[in-house]
């Protein structure tokens, strides 16, 4: 048993930290509403850095790794809060080509029992792929009657309505689509983990920064007992998270979907939650556009409805009591 | 970063398995909660088997007479143990996870050798003598007072919280001896015996009825210098070194108890058929997922010990936060499932309505919720201190 990262782990998130810093900017959310939500140059050098191909076999052009490093690299992204269908893309990568190296942009949707599908990033999409029970579906994304929605809540994450999604193509069966949503539900929950821990360091540099009564507001027991609650939380759930990702990789160590469910519940509940704090602790300055830490706080309420929600990863685990 | 267990673990699991099921079969009834006699002789005796079988001091260091083993195989020892119905630390617990491994790490050789192999033996009881009334979150305030006496100390005070008091051979005790200097270094560490005449133990009862610690009266008790662990004024640090052990794994057979309360109340809402009202099992399958997480943050904490990295305290406080609040879940639900048969202590489900009430002591011992969360802020965040 080694549950912690070793070097080579440490060396894989220190170089994907690197890149997001140096390739992803969302300083400019409002210009990338336009292109579905995703830079297409920052795409590429994702796909490069092999964010797509890394659970590909080396000799198929892939990184050769496993869910549980997998779970590091979009551990980072989050933290970074990098746009785009990051999960979707790298779920598709191998099966739709151009995926795993960036060239092309894929999206998932589940598909509803009832009422329009809402559709994240499609003005972006190259591809678009469809779960239900099933199986895996692949629908051309510029067939589709869409109507884009207003005021996207996330303006990181424009989204569509469509009325009427069609059956698609199959593209796997029934066990892959739920192996998607296993593995899809994991790296959603890095995300989560990523964008908790992301909005913990800026509340607590804020509260180290912001002086009010003469002091740093973050030396009064009010500000500080928030900011240790959220790292409490970013620990929980990245504790959740990369036990999930160690037994997708051996299902001998535990119940996988047990263990996504937990870590998709405590990872959304976590980046939820510190979003809000993170605005709390920068008060009035939280609440303005510019001080835009208000984009880790809306990415998690689109994140938290993926896989699921919080209703639904409770019950998959209280089935398994 | 994996879970799997190496062939070595494997084997150390077999033969763990195998003694405890016998082990544990033979074990004599146990005593009623109250009677402090028998549960010490039920515990110590426990010990004894333990010690007899080479599993006592099971992560204790083998020059302190312990076995040397791995975090990862301490855990794996206790995941049996609580496999197997084996009974915990119980009055042995100071002994065993504080005062031990405090002299292991600070005491003199002659001091090791008379003091270490009772503990592991389950020959001699400690209990602690920390917290005073007027010295809580603020240990450091403390003013149990100790003046030299030639080759003795003369102590004057009182101390409150001390868990087994009333069977204790010896009690690790903090005192004042230079009530000038600053509050953090006019400290000592002294090893009382609990025969010396001029102490008072008075039994208190807790919310639970029950009598766990007590209050204990020094009046011009004397205690040879040699009894001293560190230098004079130096206590400060040795209390240090063992609050560190309340890291690490000492809340681990916590936890496995508190999996196995888990399971048996979603059980219990089955049968009563709670379990049909959304809430109660979403919150139990909520509860299942923090009850996951803390598991996962347990093996990374002793990963982390076996190989010395990360940041110390880090995991260890971190835990205890989120335990102790999902505790309090946890008999929240308990008692909501139990609705009006839950309004008895002693009757069925006492269980969880005993863990309910256990419950509330466990955001107040070891450092309350507020000052675990003063300790993250300003040790592990890095923000300034409050203005004290």
């Amino acid at each position: 048993m080694n549950f912690d990262l070793d070097d080579d782990e440490r060396a894989l998130q220190a170089g994907i930290r690197d890149l997001c810093r140096s390739e992803t900017n969302p300083d400019h959310p409002r210009a990338l509403e336009a292109s579905g939500g995703v830079d297409r140059d920052s795409w590429g050098a994702l796909g490069t850095a092999g964010v797509f191909a890394l659970r590909l076999p080396e000799d198929g052009g892939g990184v050769g790794l496993a869910t549980t490093q997998a779970v590091l690299v979009f551990e980072e992204l989050g933290r970074a809060n990098v746009p785009g269908p990051l999960v979707a893309t790298h779920l598709a990568a191998g099966l739709i080509d151009g995926a795993a190296q960036g060239q092309i942009c894929v999206g998932l949707v589940e598909r509803p029992a009832t009422g329009p599908a809402v559709i994240e990033n499609l003005a972006a999409l190259d591809a678009l792929v469809v779960l239900d029970e099933e199986g895996v579906w692949s629908v051309p994304p510029d067939s589709l009657e869409a109507e884009a929605v207003p005021a996207p809540l996330d303006p990181l994450t424009p989204v569509h309505r469509v009325e009427n999604l069609p059956q698609g193509e199959s593209l796997a069966a029934a066990e892959d689509a739920a192996r998607w949503r296993l593995e899809g539900g994991a790296l959603t929950a890095a995300l989560c983990v990523g964008l908790a821990t992301a909005a913990t360091d800026a509340a607590v540099a804020y509260a180290k920064e912001r002086h009010q009564f003469d002091r740093p507001i973050g030396s009064f027991q009010a500000v500080k007992h928030l900011c240790a609650d959220m790292l409490v939380r970013a620990e929980i759930a990245r504790a959740a998270t990369y036990a999930a990702g160690a037994i997708l990789d051996d299902p001998s160590a535990g119940d996988p979907v047990r263990a996504v469910a937990s870590a998709l519940l405590l990872g959304a509940e976590a980046a939820y939650a510190n979003g809000k704090d993170c605005i709390q602790v920068h008060g009035g300055m939280g609440f303005t556009w510019e001080g835009r830490v208000h984009l880790y706080l809306k990415r998690a309420t689109v994140l938290r409805t993926q896989f699921g929600g919080a209703a639904e990863q409770a019950e998959t685990v209280a089935a398994a009591l | 970063m994996d879970l799997r267990t190496s062939p070595h673990e494997q084997a150390f699991r077999g033969e763990a398995r195998a003694w405890l099921s016998e082990a544990v079969a033979a074990l004599p009834p146990r005593p009623e909660p109250e009677d402090w006699t028998g549960r010490r002789e039920f515990d110590t005796g426990w010990q004894r088997r333990l010690f007899e079988a080479g599993y006592a001091g099971l992560d204790w260091p083998e020059e302190a007479g312990g076995r040397g083993a791995t975090p990862g195989e301490h855990l794996i020892f206790l995941e049996e143990a609580e496999r197997a119905g084996a009974p915990y630390v119980g009055v042995n617990f100071v002994g065993l996870l504080h005062a031990g491994p405090t002299l292991a790490a600070e005491a003199t050789a002659e001091q090791r050798a008379r003091y270490l192999p009772p503990i592991l033996r389950g020959d001699e009881v400690w209990c602690q003598g920390f917290s005073e009334p007027g010295a809580g979150s603020d240990l450091a305030s403390l003013s149990t007072r100790a003046v030299r006496d030639g080759d003795h100390y003369v102590v004057n005070g009182q101390k409150i919280w001390t868990s087994f008091g009333q069977v204790a051979d010896f009690c690790e005790l903090l005192v004042r001896t230079d009530p000038e200097a600053p509050k953090h270094k006019g400290i000592s560490w002294l090893m009382l015996p609990m025969d010396t005449p001029g102490i008072e133990v008075r039994p208190l009862q807790t919310i639970a009825g029950s009598s766990e610690f007590s209050e204990v009266f020094l009046t011009d008790v004397r205690v040879p210098v040699e009894n001293r662990v560190g230098e004079e004024n130096d206590g400060w640090r040795v209390a240090m070194v063992t609050f560190s052990f309340e890291r690490g794994t000492a809340f681990v057979g916590d936890l496995l108890r508190t999996r196995e309360l888990h399971r048996s109340l979603a059980a219990l809402a089955r049968e009563t058929g709670a379990w049909d009202d959304d809430e109660v099992r979403r919150d139990l399958g909520h509860l299942g997922a923090d009850l996951d997480a803390l598991w996962a943050l347990t093996l990374r904490n002793v990963t982390q010990a076996e190989r010395g990295s990360g940041v110390p305290g880090l995991g260890g406080s971190v835990f205890k936060l989120h335990y102790t609040q999902m505790r309090h879940r946890l008999g929240d639900v308990a008692l909501s499932i139990l609705g009006r048969s839950g309004l008895s202590l002693d009757d069925a489900g006492r269980e969880h309505v005993r863990g309910w009430i256990y419950a509330i002591s466990m955001t107040i011992a070891a450092g309350t919720t507020q000052i675990q969360k003063n300790i993250i802020g300003e040790r592990i965040l890095g923000l300034p201190k409050e203005p004290r």
